[in-house]
C-alpha cells in the first residue's frame, strides 16, 4: 500500500527525492473520505433537533434521578425482580438454543462446499441478512402482536434474530472445514447423514459452541430489555417502575441486570478459556 | 511364494468406527429436558403457538401493501433523517471520546491507576444495553434526538475504547521506542509510533460502529430518544401495520447501504 510520490527534477535528485506514503489516487481518495465525513457530521450538527429548553435543568435532572433511586427498595425483589430475573434467564437461554438448532439449517444451505445449488446459497443468505438486519426489539414488537405480550414473544424475538449472526459464523467455519476426513467417510461409502455427523460436525463443535456461547452473553443482555415492549422478564419489571415512577424500584432492576451481566461475561470467558 | 498372507487375528468383539459417546448422549438428554423445563416455565405450549400462527398470518395480511401514502411518507422522512443525524453524530463523537480513554485504558502506555480507571468506565459503559442507557438520558436531558445521541456515545466509547486498547497493547513497542528515544513529547509518539500501527484496525472498529450505530438509532426512539424507532412504536401502537411493514423495509435498506458503505470505508484504509 505505500507507494513513491512525484520526486522534484534536477541534478542532485537523490538528496531532494520526498517520499510518501500513499500514492496520489489514494490520497485523493482519503481526502475526499475525509471531506463527506465532516460534511456528514457538521449537516446533522446544524439540522437536528434539540430542545434547549430541556438542557437547562439537565443537571438537576440528573441528580435527581440518582437521588430518587437512593436507597434501593430492596423488599421489591422476591416479589417480582426476581421471578424476573429467572424468566430473563430462560429466555435467553431457550431462544439461544432455537437459534442455534435454526441457524445449524440455515448454514448448511449456505455452506458452498454443501449445497451446491447458488440459489439455494443466496435464499440462504436472504434469510441470514434479513433476520440480522431487524433488531430484536422491533422482533420483539412483531411477536408481541403475533402472540400476545409475554416470554414467548420474547424467546422469539431473540431465536429469530440470532439467526443471522450464528448461521453466518457457522456458514463460515463450515466452508472451513478440511476435505480430508469427509472424503475418507464418501470412500467408505457412509450416507450423506454420516458423512454429515461424523465428518463435518467434530470439526465445526469447538466453533459451534463458541458462537453460541458468545451469542448467549449477547442475548442475556438482550432480553433484559424485551419486556419494554411486553415480551417478558427483567424489562417487564422495569417498564412497571418507570411507568409508576418508582425510581427505588428501578434502581433495583438496573442493579440487579448489571450484576447478571458482568456474571454472564466472567461465566462465559471462564467457561471459553476452560473448554474450548 | 508361500500364498498366505498375513492376516491380523479377528478381534473376539468385532471393532466399533464410532464408539457410543455416553457424555455426549446424557448432555443431549439433559439439554431436551431443559427444553421441556423453560419451555413449560415460558407458558410456550402447541395450541398456543397454532393459535399464534393464525394471528400471524392475519398480521401479515394487514400488512400488505405497505403504506405509501404521502402524508406517512413524509413522517417517514423526517424520523429516518433523524435516525441518520443521530448515528453520525454519536459515532463522530463517540469514537473522539473512545480515542482517548482506550489509549488511557492500554497498560503499555498508560500509568496502572489511570488504566485500571478506564478500564471500569468502559466496562461500565458496555455492561448496559443502548436502550437502558436512552431511557436514563431521557430522564436527564428530555425526550428528543439528544437522549439518543448520548446513549449511543456511550455504547460507541465502550465498544471502540475496548478494542482499541486491545489493539494498542498488541502492537510492536519497537517503534514506540525508537520514537521515544529521539525525545519525542507524548503527542508525537502516539501520533508517529502507535497510531500508523493500529489505524487499520480502529478504522474496521469505526466502521462496524457506524453500521451498529444506525441500526440502534432505530431503537433508542422506542423509549423516547428520538428518530425512526418513535415513528415505528407510534405506528405499533395505532395497528398501522401497512406503515410499519415500510418503516421496517426502509430500516434494513438504510441498514444495508450502510453496510455497504463502511465495507467501502474499510477497503479505504487497509
Amino acid at each position: 500500500m505505500s507507494g513513491i510520490g512525484s520526486s522534484t527534477g534536477g541534478a542532485d535528485t537523490v538528496s531532494l527525492r520526498r517520499w510518501r506514503r500513499f500514492t496520489v489516487p489514494e490520497r485523493i481518495l482519503r481526502s475526499v473520505f475525509y471531506l463527506v465525513v465532516l460534511l456528514a457530521v457538521v449537516w446533522s450538527f446544524r439540522s437536528i433537533e434539540i430542545i434547549p429548553e430541556f438542557l437547562y435543568d439537565a443537571p438537576q435532572q440528573t441528580a435527581d434521578l440518582f437521588l430518587r433511586m437512593w436507597p434501593i427498595d430492596w423488599a421489591w425483589y422476591p416479589k417480582v425482580v426476581h421471578p424476573a430475573l429467572i424468566e430473563t434467564l430462560h429466555i435467553a437461554t431457550l431462544g439461544t438454543v432455537l437459534a442455534a438448532v435454526l441457524a445449524g439449517l440455515v448454514a448448511l444451505l449456505v455452506a458452498r462446499n454443501l449445497t451446491g445449488s447458488v440459489a439455494l446459497n443466496l435464499f440462504g443468505k436472504f434469510i441470514l441478512v434479513a433476520t440480522r438486519s431487524v433488531h430484536t426489539m422491533v422482533w420483539a414488537l412483531f411477536f408481541v402482536a403475533v402472540f400476545g405480550p409475554g416470554p414467548l414473544a420474547g424467546m422469539l424475538a431473540i431465536a429469530v434474530h440470532s439467526i443471522g449472526f450464528t448461521g453466518k459464523f457457522l456458514a463460515e467455519a463450515i466452508e472451513e472445514v478440511r476435505p480430508g476426513p469427509i472424503e475418507a467417510l464418501r470412500a467408505a461409502g457412509a450416507p450423506p447423514l454420516a458423512i454429515l455427523l461424523k465428518g463435518y460436525w467434530p470439526q465445526v463443535k469447538p466453533a459451534f459452541l463458541s458462537i453460541a456461547m458468545f451469542r448467549w452473553d449477547i442475548n442475556v443482555r438482550e432480553s433484559a430489555v424485551l419486556g419494554l415492549v411486553g415480551a417478558g422478564g427483567l424489562g417487564m419489571a422495569l417498564d412497571t417502575a418507570l411507568s409508576n415512577l418508582y425510581w427505588d424500584q428501578a434502581g433495583l432492576v438496573l442493579l440487579v441486570i448489571f450484576g447478571v451481566v458482568i456474571v454472564t461475561e466472567v461465566a462465559t470467558s471462564w467457561v471459553r478459556s476452560r473448554i474450548i | 511364494m508361500a500364498g498366505v498372507i498375513a492376516r491380523p487375528p479377528i478381534p473376539a468383539t468385532p471393532r466399533i468406527a464410532f464408539p457410543p459417546n455416553w457424555a455426549v448422549r446424557l448432555s443431549l438428554v439433559m439439554l431436551a429436558a431443559y427444553v421441556v423445563y423453560a419451555s413449560t416455565i415460558l407458558d410456550v405450549s402447541w395450541p398456543r403457538f397454532v393459535h399464534g400462527l393464525a394471528e400471524g398470518a392475519r398480521f401479515l395480511g394487514r400488512m400488505f401493501p405497505p403504506n405509501v401514502a404521502a402524508d406517512k411518507l413524509a413522517l417517514l422522512q423526517t424520523g429516518m433523517l433523524e435516525s441518520l443525524q443521530i448515528a453520525i453524530l454519536a459515532t463522530a463523537f463517540g469514537v473522539g471520546l473512545s480515542l482517548p480513554l482506550g489509549i488511557a485504558a492500554a497498560r503499555n502506555l498508560s500509568i496502572a491507576p489511570l488504566a485500571w480507571t478506564a478500564r471500569a468506565l468502559i466496562a461500565l459503559c458496555r455492561s448496559f444495553h443502548p436502550v437502558i442507557v436512552a431511557i436514563l438520558f431521557v430522564k436527564a436531558v428530555g425526550f428528543g434526538a439528544l437522549a439518543g445521541i448520548l446513549a449511543l456515545i456511550v455504547a460507541s466509547m465502550g465498544f471502540i475504547s475496548k478494542l482499541l486498547a486491545e489493539a494498542v497493547e498488541e502492537m510492536s513497542m519497537k517503534q514506540v521506542e525508537a520514537v521515544r528515544a529521539t525525545g519525542a513529547s507524548f503527542l508525537a509518539v502516539l501520533v508517529m509510533a502507535v497510531l500508523p500501527q493500529v489505524m487499520p484496525r480502529f478504522i474496521g472498529f469505526v466502521a462496524y460502529q457506524l453500521d451498529s450505530n444506525l441500526r440502534n438509532s432505530a431503537l433508542v426512539g422506542l423509549v423516547g430518544g428520538g428518530g425512526i424507532g418513535a415513528t415505528l412504536f407510534t405506528a405499533f401502537q395505532r395497528f398501522d401495520y401497512d406503515f410499519v411493514l415500510t418503516i421496517v423495509l426502509v430500516i434494513i435498506a438504510f441498514v444495508m447501504v450502510g453496510e455497504l458503505l463502511s465495507g467501502l470505508m474499510r477497503r479505504l484504509f487497509q
